[in-house]
């Protein structure tokens, strides 16, 4: 058994820095995207369209990974596109996470009406079908930066509530809430000091694995076109002009498409190693 | 409850599409209409009164069975809606049998050689599956079974060039009961790889949960009662331990199968599959608010369906229930 | 004449250690004999039944010994044939009626099932003759248990519906593992009895299995006492309970309120005895594991 649970640990520390690894790669080409970026993203030149990658015959050595159809360099549209998938994602992933859970530690630890209303609520979100939902709103809001953190809000505060309602109903059942209810303490306070740390954990792998799938939304988002607008370079829009342009210049296609995939397991990946290590069960 | 469901649905998307700027009415005029013009086609279409009263209008149409009229297509909304219904349905009901398969399959060899390398095997797939979505998967499989080695299609239902005897949409249930076997396989070729995007990652969940629930069945008394009576390990696999294991897993497939049909509006978009979440995005460019709210009433409405279906089916498979 | 079931030297450990679970157990029941296997919890009564029948835990592994059924040696077999070989001569009772029963299946396909997968009868015959076990084991209205679920009977009618099944096919060895531990004191007494009486009208060698020294005087004509893993001393019952030999089957003895009235739960043995076999124990597992 010792041996067994060993390496569950290993596994999880090597997951946690694989994972942890290549996010903070990402989060460091994004930020220094003015500095690193080898060509203005924006910048066309038809003259030097479809250049492929390096390791391809007729590679221009400028452009490490090519060239779109309109001449853009495709490294430096992948670094500027990671800037706004990474934005997306931290803002959308922690207002998310903010509101859900707000409403879902209401809902389980008050119960009564305020149950019955959030939960109902729930209910009917998971009535719509999320991408449409999501495309619905930015046709609302319009296109841009924070229609999108707002549209990944709206669409996706019920995972969190969800998860922390059920965790904070099995909380409030345990010994020490009702001798802290005993002791007197006001309610507010008990959900505050008692429930809120032990729920903690959940909320920060859920939140890793928000992250995830608030970049894989602005990708969807900017494939239908309705990202931030239409020439900034974002990965989920490189990948729809690489889908058209597929027999052509599939690196288009293909790099941003592997730096997404990367990204995205990155993130459920890092959350699952967290929910490991501080997983009371397994620790 | 479900009746109380559909209806918040319903108010939600009425109250957020009637906020959406950009007239839908100036929108499918030709660039010189008049004003007059403009304003005339708003009454027609009814959008001139309150949100309260178009709300009214419509509910008490839909209950008569009458969703508007689509202001991009000029047709009424209720035929558009049921004539791509089937082709959505049909997805996503063969992306459900995939995902029962691939899963099924991944946890009863991950049970059969529990503890072994193949359970390792199992367990890194089915980590993947989870956490890449369908979406991913899907660009995955078009650059590799589309392109690279393009076996299936990668756009479209079914071939264009195809002479099409259907009197139904549902297109690959009745090529089998017309025995047109060729058109069924054009179908498939094009329904493959959208159907597996959106099966990977059910087919993990279920791989997942299903292995976890039968491995702890392999332990309970009447499974080891039953090695003692001469029986092998697939026999008390499929025959002692699955039914039981099975029902966890099937609460979950009601939930996760409403995510899957709510993907088909993307993977649907990625293949050019015309289908009603591929209608439901141009409705949505198009600003064509009575085809959105009918195709939005129409999904609420399926995900309800198949919530009930599963309840139904739980307590059909669960002996204490069904005797209750 | 050989003893229908041998167990020879028998010693188990957990897999992949030297820690073991049972110590070079030798065991005999003959045709028709009950053998009361008698011991606290932990002794690792269970585990010589498991281990007779192949259904060890993964975590447990046989590391020597010979367990011989009908004169052919068990160990040495494939899997699959033991099991064909232990479903047509053996059966078990388990320990709890209410987890022993699958609950998804209907009683009577989980009385017939080995008879037609394993033994080959028809359907008819089977479904015949699980009416006729209901009946032995005085179960109103079979056909209407037949066709229950585990659900809907109580505990002592599950017990019944699984003393039936275990001599559904006419087994040479009934290996009834603490039958009457999970059930109510009221029951146990008739479960008691009717296991004695399905053996004796079955003619079916037993090995009994219980930490009770006052079932064992009811039912068993001889016993082997167990601590730890290791036969303690083995006797005919009449002489085991004139005077045990070993200090400490005495002390389980006396620990036992009164023989003549069973189910009664032990009460805990004395200290020094534990001591002192726990010693001579140690001293043959250096032995063992330098041998």
């Amino acid at each position: 058994m010792r041996d067994g649970r060993g390496t569950v640990k290993r596994k999880a520390g090597l997951r946690l820095w694989l994972s942890g690894g290549w996010l903070a790669i990402v989060a460091l080409l994004t930020l220094l995207a003015g500095w690193i970026s080898p060509h203005d993203p924006l910048a066309q030149d038809l003259f030097a369209a479809r250049l492929p990658p390096f390791w391809v015959d007729g590679a221009e050595p400028g452009f490490l990974l090519g060239t779109d159809s309109l001449g853009r360099d495709v490294l430096s549209r992948i670094i500027y596109g990671g800037r706004i998938a990474l934005t997306v994602a931290v803002i959308a992933g922690l207002a998310t996470a903010v509101i859900g859970s707000v409403l879902g530690l209401i809902a389980g630890y008050y119960r009564g009406w305020a149950d019955a209303v959030i939960s109902r609520l729930v209910d009917i979100w998971m009535a719509f079908p999320p991408v449409l939902f999501a495309i619905l709103l930015i046709a609302v809001l319009g296109t841009g930066l924070w229609s999108i953190v707002i549209a990944i809000i709206v669409i996706d505060w019920t995972r969190f509530c969800r998860v922390v309602r059920a965790e904070a109903m099995n909380q409030s059942q345990m010994d020490y809430v009702s001798s802290a209810v005993v002791a007197g303490h006001v309610r507010a306070a008990i959900l505050w000091r008692e429930i809120g740390p032990n729920v903690l954990p959940t909320i920060v792998a859920l939140l890793t694995l928000e992250m995830g799938i608030a970049v894989i939304v602005e990708a969807i988002l900017s494939f239908v076109n309705l990202s931030i607008s239409t020439d900034a370079p974002t990965w989920g829009g490189m990948i729809a002009e690489g889908r058209i342009s597929i027999h052509q210049a599939w690196w288009v296609l293909v790099c941003p498409l592997i730096v997404l995939f990367l990204t995205v397991l990155a993130f459920s990946q890092f959350g699952e190693g967290l929910k490991d290590r501080f997983d009371p069960v397994l620790r | 409850m479900m009746a109380i469901t559909l209806f918040g649905a319903a108010v939600i998307v009425f109250v957020v599409i009637r906020i959406v700027p950009g007239n839908p009415i100036a929108m499918m005029l030709p660039p010189g209409a008049t004003d007059e013009d403009i304003a005339r086609l708003t009454a027609h279409y009814g959008l001139d009164k309150s949100i309260p009263e178009q709300f009214v209008v419509w509910l008490t149409g839909v209950l008569q069975g009458d969703f508007g009229t689509s202001i991009s297509l000029r047709q009424p909304v209720m035929p558009l809606v049921l004539g791509r219904l089937p082709a959505t349905l049909e997805l996503s009901i063969f992306a459900l049998v995939l995902a029962v398969i691939i899963g099924g399959a991944m946890a009863l060899t991950g049970t059969r050689f529990r503890g072994g390398r193949t359970e390792a095997v199992i367990d890194v797939a089915n980590g993947a599956g989870l956490s890449i979505p369908d979406f991913l998967w899907a660009l995955v499989l078009i650059l590799t079974l589309g392109v690279l080695y393009p076996v299936f299609h990668i756009s479209g239902r079914i071939s264009p060039s195809l002479d099409l005897p259907f009197t139904t949409q549902f297109y690959a249930f009745e090529s089998i009961l017309r025995l047109r076997f060729d058109l069924w396989w054009d179908l498939l070729k094009h329904m493959f790889m959208p159907a597996l995007a959106l099966a990977i990652p059910l087919a993990a969940i279920i791989g997942q949960l299903l292995k976890q629930s039968l491995k702890e069945t392999m332990h309970l008394d009447y499974v080891v009662l039953a090695r003692t009576k001469g029986y092998g390990e697939n026999h008390v696999i499929l025959f002692e331990a699955l039914r039981n294991a099975v029902l966890p897993t099937l609460t979950l497939i009601g939930v996760q199968f409403t995510f899957l049909i709510g993907g088909t509006v993307i993977i649907e978009r990625l293949f050019s599959y015309e289908g009603l979440g591929n209608m439901a995005i141009d409705a949505v460019i198009n600003r064509d608010l009575p085809l959105i709210q009918g195709i939005v009433l129409v999904f609420a409405l399926l995900f309800t369906v198949v919530n009930l279906v599963v309840d139904l089916t739980y307590a059909l498979l669960n002996p204490r229930l069904r005797h209750a | 004449m050989t003893p229908f079931l041998q167990i020879e030297n028998l010693s188990a450990v957990i897999r992949g250690t030297s820690d073991r679970l049972l110590r070079s157990v030798s065991l005999e029941v003959n045709s028709g004999e009950v053998c009361g296997l008698v011991g606290e919890s932990g002794a690792g009564k269970s585990m010589i039944g498991k281990a007779v029948l192949g259904i060890l835990p993964a975590a447990v592994e046989i590391a020597e010994g010979q367990v011989q059924l009908d004169d052919e040696d068990l160990l040495a077999m494939p899997q699959a044939d033991r099991r064909r070989l232990i479903g047509a001569k053996a059966a078990l009772i388990p320990q709890d009626p209410l987890t022993a029963l699958n609950p998804s299946r209907r009683i009577g396909p989980q009385i017939t099932d080995r008879l037609i997968d394993i033994l080959g009868w028809t359907r008819r015959d089977a479904a015949n003759r699980a009416a006729e076990l209901l009946d032995e084991v005085h179960i109103d209205n079979p056909q209407r248990v037949l066709a229950s679920y585990p659900h809907e009977l109580s505990g002592g009618m599950r017990q019944r519906v699984l003393i039936a099944s275990a001599f559904a096919a006419n087994p040479k060895l009934v290996i009834a593992d603490e039958p009457t531990t999970a059930l109510d004191v009221t029951v146990q007494k008739q479960i008691l009895r009717l296991i004695r009486e399905m053996q004796e009208r079955h003619g079916t060698a037993m090995l009994f299995v219980t930490h009770d020294l006052g079932v064992v005087s009811k039912v068993c004509q001889r016993l082997t006492v167990l601590f730890a893993g290791k036969v303690i001393e083995q006797a005919d019952v009449a002489d085991f309970y004139a005077g045990p030999r070993h200090g400490y089957s005495k002390a389980l003895l006396a620990a036992t309120p009164k023989f003549t009235e069973p189910f009664t739960s032990l009460m805990p043995v004395d200290r020094a005895v534990i001591t002192a076999v726990t010693a001579e124990i140690e001293a043959a597992d250096g032995a063992w594991h330098h041998g």
